[in-house]
């Protein structure tokens, strides 16, 4: 009960600033995206893998709502919604052969297609727009027209209606029996296939929910910047949605949204505040993290919920 | 009664008419500049950075733009262009910074064109060259203070055929993204328009960042092409020359043209060997045949080099393009206003129609919002007064010879460029002195 | 789309009339079509390659063997081995030492950058997370890296650095009809060589190796049999990290460096790592062989392909063999 009104006060407390501070609805909107492919991300950490690759189903999207955009015309809510589908076809498609390895091989897999999707998209120029990627018009949110700031506001909505929507369903899979298996392929996979459950058809399951989520996450991304460029599909960007699952804790939905804020607005007041030396207070602040609170922000917060319910 | 509320209501209204006019002079002329402090391209930014601080203080030592001291706050577009976006925001939206000076990527041009047109702040674009920005969609709020990729790839054909015309056959080795690409396409265009039979041997893409090009040049050996054109710049086109130099390609008799290659001069020391066309994307040159010895380019030079130990390259230029620009373009608008402050509309329309000079030649802004900027390339040449190569035979290209007409498409427009500029009287040459 | 073939009925160029506004980037080069010499040069060329690209793998895989920690620090290895050279190498310039210094110079910058930066890394984080989650450990070793590359670029700057003395200085030689540098075409695989038998000499035959792979094999078990782990991991460490300085030092008298020279390194050793198992050295030397050889063949025959091609074979690779080309036997543990 007290998480879930830690999440509506966060969700009201989220929508005050983005309406009081207009500029903040960039970075509130781009950080609500990296939280919702970061939720795709935990539910891979709690099969005990790490995918360095899971921007790619982003950057798909991505260029999938950019391609719809201009191509059709179609309002924000259907290309989000097609968006996803092409994710979680994406995933499913991927997802046939990769759920075969685990541990690092998942890993270096994951991230071996991705920069074979970086570079393909940055190469074929002609169609993909090259590394500069392609731009396309505001389209129309739920068939009405707005101005920039009136649709930055109606995203703002949406996206966190979504998030919301998301943090639930991650919260339900891992409370369902799929989820429960999922977590069993960490902690002792060869007795999860004496019980009779395929291991690979609950990786499955769990890995195509990834990639919609990403998906997800990423046409968010590409509505909020009107622009996609392959560089949503680079390494680093899938090392970062790491680094905020960490950050924001990879137990609870709630710790992928609260890692993406943080990070987020660290980021940007690092480099605005110490120019030239943000990725050095990053990788300080991520070591703290570590050593200190390894299940991350959320951890903290869940230690002193559980904490104050007990006195 | 009925006169005391007219006579009110009048007064009213013309004070108010009035405070609408009449701008409050601000405290502080605050501009924001995106520039890399992080990353490959830091190469540029940071001495970027460095002019902009110098000739900050300068102008403000003068008095600043129209009495008003200029303060400036940098974004490092290292972050990433989603985090620009964010920072760039914050600073017009809550700090209320009124002019932007963005970007150096041309990625970065694309993502704060609209947004400073919604916006409705002035952004200067200083350093990127995707001609299609100002192409593809009329803007109010943007310019650019300085030439694009057409200006400078038009330019670099017509000194190759200046200097040395007879060849057959072409080869390039150019970085793997936008610039690579499209400074290709555009050279090659603007060179079948006058050789159409022009031969190209290779297209060898080596990706951004590489760190051996090794095959690419056993293949330039093998093949041998008359000319090798490279448009890479920083590390990449350093790695190149010197692996291209320790492997002898320089002395196989091709003519190597490296159009951004001014800023890597005094790096290159010996490693770049004599004969070789350089440009530096504009009439940047700390030894400008027409401007070396003006007294304001010789104190920025002296000044450039006491603060950070280099000679200025053609970033900084660019940077200081960006300031003079914005204020002749202030001045010229409190002109027009009368003496008072102008707001940003009027701003944003005096830098539509002005003529400004930084070190170089005279720049003139078209109404598109760019900016008409002489081309200057010369041929690499030793000489005992500097450890690294200068350039001779410089030649200054005036940019509206070489520039795509308002309203025109850069890729149409270089298919048709008429053989006959060649001949211009205006292509002048010069020696080095 | 249009194709166009050439007599002899080899791809010239493919045309694609697309509906977007962009041009269209992808052509073909027409050109001959490979013979013998061309192929030689793709040879001479790929192996130099493979070679630099297999010492840094090198140091990636036996550390990963022994510690089971992919090092992402590992490219900041690389770049400030590279970086320390030029250093050394200026400072021989300076101070007027002899000239012949330059080549050992390096091997002596890769040392030190080794062993100082492995034992800090090692000390300071790798002791301690050696019990933690294995993602944690890795995004240690990712946030080591973010914070090397800013101290990389506070002590250096972020102007290109080089020092090209060695190779100017061992000349040049011609295989049909183009030069190449001995540096080039000789040190940089005789140091591959030589450092690939050195250390399946030094794992083998010596007993301190032996100690190495056992820790490898089973760590607790090798504890069990009274192997100082402790001491091992920190030598593997040091001798892994100097492995990746050398290649950073190898590359520097070719290579300008700059900010972010790490990570591209960093990929590409990724992938010959996993594609020739983790913890093998015969399989990384395959797999650089594999990954150099296939980059140089693909920028004379087909250049559009040539930044897939590494990823390609990593996926085609692991796709038949999931462990990668060799892997070491395990037991299962149920």
């Amino acid at each position: 009960m007290r998480l879930r009104l830690l999440v509506v006060v966060l969700a009201v407390a989220v929508l005050a600033l983005g309406l009081f501070f207009p500029w903040v609805k960039t970075p509130v909107l781009v950080a609500l995206a990296n939280g919702l492919a970061v939720s795709g991300v935990i539910v891979l950490i709690r099969a005990g893998q790490v995918s360095f690759g899971n921007a790619m189903f982003a950057c798909l999207a991505g260029y999938g709502t950019a391609f719809m955009a201009r191509e059709w015309q179609l309002d924000a809510l259907l290309l989000i919604a097609l968006s996803c589908v092409l994710a979680a076809l994406a995933g499913a498609i991927i997802g046939f052969f990769i759920v075969r390895y685990r541990g690092i091989f998942f890993g270096m897999l994951n991230l071996a297609l991705s920069m074979v999707l970086f570079s393909v998209l940055g190469k074929f120029g002609a169609v993909t727009g090259g590394t500069d990627g392609l731009r396309f018009d505001r389209p129309t949110l739920a068939f009405v027209h707005f101005e920039r700031e009136g649709f930055e506001t109606a995203l703002l909505v949406l996206a966190l209606v979504l998030s919301i929507g998301a943090g639930w369903v991650v919260q339900r899979y891992f409370a369902s029996v799929s989820g429960q298996a999922l977590a069993a392929i960490k902690t002792n996979e060869t007795r999860l296939e004496y019980l009779g459950i395929s291991a690979k058809r609950v990786f499955w399951g769990g890995y195509v929910l990834a990639a919609t989520l990403c998906g997800l996450g990423g046409s968010l991304f590409a509505l909020t910047q009107g622009l996609v460029t392959p560089e949503m599909g680079y390494w680093v960007r899938s090392g970062e949605l790491v680094f905020v699952a960490i950050l924001g804790g990879s137990g609870h939905a709630l710790g992928a949204f609260i890692g993406a804020f943080v990070y987020e607005f660290m980021k940007l007041y690092a480099a605005a505040l110490l120019t030239g030396a943000w990725q050095l207070v990053m990788g300080l602040v991520l070591i703290v993290m570590v050593f200190v609170a390894p299940k991350g922000v959320f951890g903290m917060i869940e230690r002193h919920l559980r904490s104050r319910s007990k006195a | 009664m009925k006169l005391l509320k007219t006579f009110t209501s009048i007064a009213v209204f013309a004070l108010s008419a009035g405070l609408a006019l009449a701008q409050d002079k601000p405290a502080e002329l605050k501009i924001g500049i995106t520039t890399f402090i992080s990353g490959a391209a830091s190469v540029f930014g940071v001495p970027a950075k460095a002019a902009a601080e110098l000739l900050i203080d300068d102008i403000n030592a003068k008095g600043g733009i129209g009495g008003v001291k200029l303060s400036a706050t940098f974004i490092d577009e290292g972050i990433g262009g989603d985090k620009m976006l964010s920072e760039y925001r914050r600073l017009v939206q809550e700090q209320g910074v009124h002019t932007m000076l963005s970007a150096i990527s041309s990625g970065n041009c694309n993502i704060v064109a609209p947004v400073a047109e919604d916006l409705k702040v002035l952004n200067v674009m200083w350093d990127c060259g995707t001609e299609k920005v100002l192409e593809d969609k009329r803007y109010k709020y943007v310019v650019r203070t300085q030439a694009n990729a057409t200006t400078e790839m038009v330019a670099t054909v017509l000194y190759l055929l200046k200097t040395k015309p007879n060849f057959s056959t072409i080869a390039v080795v150019n970085q793997d993204y936008a610039w690579g690409r499209d400074s290709w396409e555009i050279f090659l265009n603007t060179l079948k328009a006058f050789k159409p039979d022009v031969k190209v041997v290779a297209e060898m893409f080596p990706k951004l960042g590489a760190s051996d090009f090794s095959t690419e040049i056993s293949r330039l050996q093998a093949l041998r092409p008359d000319v090798v054109l490279n448009t890479s710049w920083g590390g990449d086109l350093d790695t190149f020359v010197r692996q291209a130099s320790q492997r002898g390609l320089f002395s196989q008799g091709a003519t190597m043209v490296l159009p951004l290659a001014e800023s890597s001069l005094e790096r290159l020391g010996a490693a770049l060997p004599e004969g070789v066309i350089v440009g530096g994307r504009g009439d940047h040159y700390f030894l400008h045949p027409e401007t070396k010895n003006d007294p304001m380019h010789k104190e920025f030079v002296a000044k450039f080099r006491a603060k950070t130990g280099a000679y200025p390259i053609y970033p900084t230029y660019h940077m200081a393009q960006a300031l003079f620009g914005l204020k002749t373009g202030y001045e010229n608008a409190i002109k027009a206003n009368g003496g008072k402050w102008p707001s940003t509309e009027q701003v944003a329309e005096a830098m539509r129609k002005m003529e400004f000079k930084a070190f170089g030649r005279t720049i003139s802004m078209r109404e598109d919002g760019q900016g008409l900027e002489a081309q200057l390339l010369g041929i690499t040449k030793r000489v005992p007064q500097y450890p690294f190569d200068v350039m001779e035979k410089m030649m200054l290209v005036p940019a509206d010879l070489v520039t795509t007409p308002v309203g025109q498409k850069s890729p149409v427009w270089v298919k048709a460029i008429k053989a006959d500029v060649l001949k211009s009287d205006r292509l002048k040459m010069y020696d080095f002195k | 789309m249009e194709v166009r073939r050439s007599a002899a009925n080899q791809l010239v160029s493919i045309d694609c009339r697309c509906r977007f506004p962009l041009h269209c980037h992808f052509k073909t080069d027409s050109i001959a079509p490979m013979n013998a010499s061309l192929f030689a040069l793709a040879l001479m060329d790929g192996v130099s390659y493979a070679a630099l690209l297999f010492l840094v793998a090198l140091g990636l895989t036996l550390i990963f063997g022994v510690m089971r920690i992919l090092n992402i620090a590992h490219g900041s290895l690389y770049a400030c081995g590279g970086y320390f050279a030029a250093t050394l190498g200026l400072v021989i310039t300076k101070f007027g030492l002899p000239p012949m210094l330059a080549f050992p110079a390096l091997f002596v910058a890769a040392l030190l950058m080794g062993v100082f930066l492995g034992t800090v890394l090692e000390f300071a984080l790798l002791r301690r997370i050696l019990d933690k989650d294995p993602i944690l450990q890795l995004l240690v070793t990712f946030a080591a890296f973010m914070v090397l590359e800013d101290l990389q670029r506070m002590i250096w700057g972020v102007q290109p650095v080089f020092v090209s003395d060695v190779v100017t200085q061992m000349g040049t030689l011609s295989v049909a009809g183009v030069t190449y540098t001995r540096y080039q075409l000789l040190v940089l695989p005789a140091v591959a060589v030589l450092a690939f038998v050195g250390l399946r000499w030094f794992l083998a035959g010596t007993a301190l190796g032996r100690q190495v792979t056992a820790v490898t094999h089973h760590r607790e078990v090798a504890t069990a049999m009274g192997v100082n782990t402790g001491r091992v991991t920190w030598l593997t460490l040091t001798v892994g990290g100097a492995l990746g300085a050398l290649g950073g030092a190898l590359a520097s008298p070719t290579t300008s460096f700059t900010p972010g020279i790490g990570a591209e390194m960093m990929v590409l050793s990724f992938a010959v790592v996993a594609t020739g198992g983790l913890g093998q050295i015969g399989g990384a030397a395959i797999a650089a062989l594999m990954i150099g050889l296939s980059r140089s063949f693909a920028v004379y025959l087909m250049p559009e392909i040539e930044v897939l091609v590494p990823y390609l074979i990593m996926v085609g690779v692991l796709l038949i063999r999931p462990e990668g080309l060799f892997s070491a036997a395990a037991a299962r543990r149920i």
